[in-house]
């Protein structure tokens, strides 16, 4: 045997092993929209990967794709994904919606799960989880900080997800402070450290002495804290390096279980696309610790609502509650239905300004 | 509606904080493209520029010297560009979009025991007296060092092209490099000088972003602003001057957009989003519609490779 077929049948059988190896794990692909450090978001998606690895160790071999642009680079990073033979992926924001469908008709044999969407197909399933649950909570704790009566919010898109969370802290904050105001930035990002300080900025020039953020890092915190006197709520994460003051809360996403649990179902062959949306009750939303700067009334009567929702006995979205043009939505003690929550693209009474259609 | 809660002074302090960084950048790389090299680094160099400043401000404490780690770090990133590009001759378009990817991983992994740190405070400038004078005290003398360093490196460089004969040489090089090589100047030396500069000043405007501007380091902290410098360099038809106005144009518009919104205009959103890009280009455009002077502003061997030999 003369060294060149020594090398070939060395390179065949390292090959094979490859081979073998790959098809006795289990290869599961994350899509992330930000950096992994973000500190926010993609952090915590991050961290649902991070536990996946550790609960089934050598079983599963998990790939991730940073900062991918929502739209057509997505289908690029997801068909790569799944020519590279990934079994189950894992896409973790809205715009990647119909890349994901797209993909997911060329590539049957992959299982695709799309976050916070609302189009599925016998291969893609999606999840989200009931952060309004969470901004009912913020609600009610920044109308009773607030000193100025206005509150900032800085908005990342337009979406459903996003004007749930603008509804829900408005209704909780108008609930303990009739004179409450919502400024609102619409930043267009999810994540741009540099604009999401200078909105926030522009909000406490403005009066704004409580910020609350949907976008992804904390740049926000950092141009709070430098301000003084503004409080400021966790996003997706704990960031608690800003605690006990701006960050006096937080809500944090925890994947984990949902990724390990979907993991399990894809190993065991159990895999169906189905639709997962759970809140405080199920774990998916955590609610991070009240700090000190929180007067103890104030701490209790939210860690009172957080029990309430968790039970199931208090829905945020609870009648009379009307649109912005005063048209009635909800009856006295009437609930919001999920359907209509999904595809909710209307402000509620009270809020001003309009939506970006 | 209520535009009372939208202070001018306060609008325009803001603005200058907010294109700082751009300006810093764009101007370092003016320097760049009028030697005659395309770097399209930028926005590597300024992400560098951010982690090294953020890191050594914090483990010394000193802001200074965190500028001064950010200017060595672009520089030193830039110069692995110069070398590739005027050493070894690579391609300079794919080589710079190389750097700008090496810097943000590069400054990831730099960054990953930076997280959620907070920076040491960069102090003001006390002008004494004059930053009481109202309005234009707040305006104009209430900044921190960089912003008026930045506002002095756009006249220096202005003066530089314009009346010294190292300016004069420097643009040569980038106008016809065999030219100036026949006449015995060192093509590749000045061309690495000039690099350098850019990526000093790039990673200075990365670290006001991690140190003033947000301050903190977050990975890909930059989100697109070395590009929106590279854009300016040509609406701004190579000219310093320019290079100020659109900066601070994008700044100002962007700063202004966000406050419109919370103050409720009743525009769409949308067009208020868009207005920053929208009217540094149309401004700039229509200011280079001068075709004839237009035409000659780009520097003629921008892009193209030199090799003594040829």
């Amino acid at each position: 045997m003369n060294r060149r077929t020594l090398l070939a049948s060395a390179a065949l059988a390292l090959g094979l092993a490859g081979t073998a190896l790959a098809q006795d794990k289990t290869k599961v692909g994350f899509v992330f929209v930000g950096p992994i450090g973000d500190g926010g978001w993609t952090y915590e998606h991050n961290e649902g990967r991070l536990a996946v690895e550790e609960h089934f160790g050598d079983a599963v071999e998990t790939v991730y794709q940073e900062s991918v642009p929502e739209g057509a680079d997505a289908e690029r990073v997801l068909t790569q994904m799944a020519l590279s033979g990934a079994d189950l992926i894992f896409t973790t924001s809205f715009g990647y919606m119909d890349p994901t469908i797209n993909v997911a008709a060329k590539f049957p044999d992959v299982k695709f799960e799309h976050a916070t969407g609302y189009k599925r197909a016998d291969n893609v399933g999606t999840y989200s989880a009931r952060f309004y649950e969470g901004r009912a909570v913020q609600g009610h704790i920044a109308g009773k900080m607030t000193e100025s009566n206005i509150i900032g919010y800085i908005a990342s898109f337009p979406i459903p997800e996003v004007i749930r969370g603008i509804n829900s802290a408005y209704i909780h904050a108008k609930k303990v402070n009739p004179d409450v105001q919502f400024k609102v930035i619409w930043a267009y990002t999810w994540f741009d450290p540099a604009k999401e300080a200078d909105a926030a900025t522009a909000l406490i020039e403005q009066g704004a002495d409580v910020i609350l953020q949907h976008t992804d890092s904390t740049a926000p915190q950092a141009a709070a804290e430098k301000a003084g006197n503004v409080y400021t709520f966790g996003q997706a994460s704990d960031m608690a390096e800003y605690a006990p003051k701006p960050r006096i809360s937080s809500i944090i996403d925890n994947w984990s279980p949902y990724y390990i649990d979907r993991v399990q179902a894809v190993i065991d062959g159990t895999w169906e696309s189905d639709d997962t949306w759970d809140g405080i009750g199920a774990g998916m939303v955590k609610i991070g610790e009240i700090s000190d700067a929180v007067p103890a009334d104030v701490k209790a009567e939210a860690e009172a609502m957080i029990e309430a929702i968790a039970s199931g006995a208090y829905h945020p979205f609870t009648g009379p509650l009307n649109k912005q043009d005063g048209t009635p939505w909800l009856a006295e003690g009437e609930v919001a239905d999920d359907g209509t929550l999904l595809g909710m693209n209307f402000y509620v009474e009270g809020l001003t300004g309009e939506i970006p259609q | 509606m209520d535009f009372g809660a939208i202070n001018p002074v306060v609008l325009i302090a803001s603005l200058m904080v907010a294109s700082t960084p751009i300006l810093l950048a764009a101007i370092g790389e003016l320097v760049v493209e009028k030697s005659g090299v395309l770097n399209l680094g930028v926005e590597g160099m300024m992400i560098t520029g951010a982690i090294c400043g953020f890191a050594i401000a914090v483990e010394t404490g000193s802001p200074a010297l965190g500028f001064l780690a950010a200017m060595l770090g672009g520089a030193v990133l830039s110069l692995v560009f110069g070398v590739l590009t005027q050493v070894l001759m690579s391609n300079q378009v794919a080589t710079g979009l190389a750097l700008t990817l090496f810097g943000l991983g590069l400054s990831a992994l730099i960054g990953q025991g930076y997280v959620g740190i907070k920076p040491p405070a960069t102090d003001r400038l006390d002008l004494g007296p004059l930053s009481e004078i109202p309005v234009l005290g707040r305006i104009l003398f209430s900044h921190d060092l960089i912003v008026y360093l930045s506002l002095a490196l756009v006249a220096g460089v202005w003066a530089f092209l314009r009346y010294t004969r190292a300016g004069l040489i420097l643009r040569a090089v980038g106008e016809n490099h065999d030219a100036a090589h026949a006449l015995g100047y060192h093509v590749v030396r000045i061309r690495l000088a000039a690099i350098a500069f850019g990526g000093a000043c790039a990673g200075l405007g990365g670290a006001y972003l991690s140190l003033v501007r947000v301050p903190q380091w977050t990975e890909g902290m930059t989100a697109g602003a070395g590009w929106i410098a590279l854009a300016i360099v040509v609406f701004a038809s190579w000219r310093a001057g320019r290079v100020l106005l659109g900066a601070y144009l994008f700044g100002g518009v962007a700063v202004l957009q966000l406050n419109l919104q919370a103050a409720g205009l009743a525009v769409p959103v949308e067009l208020l989003s868009a207005s920053p890009y929208l009217v540094t280009i149309l401004v700039l455009v229509i200011m280079s519609a001068d075709r004839g002077r237009a035409a000659v502003a780009a520097p003629a061997s921008l892009g193209r490779v030199f090799h003594a030999s040829t």
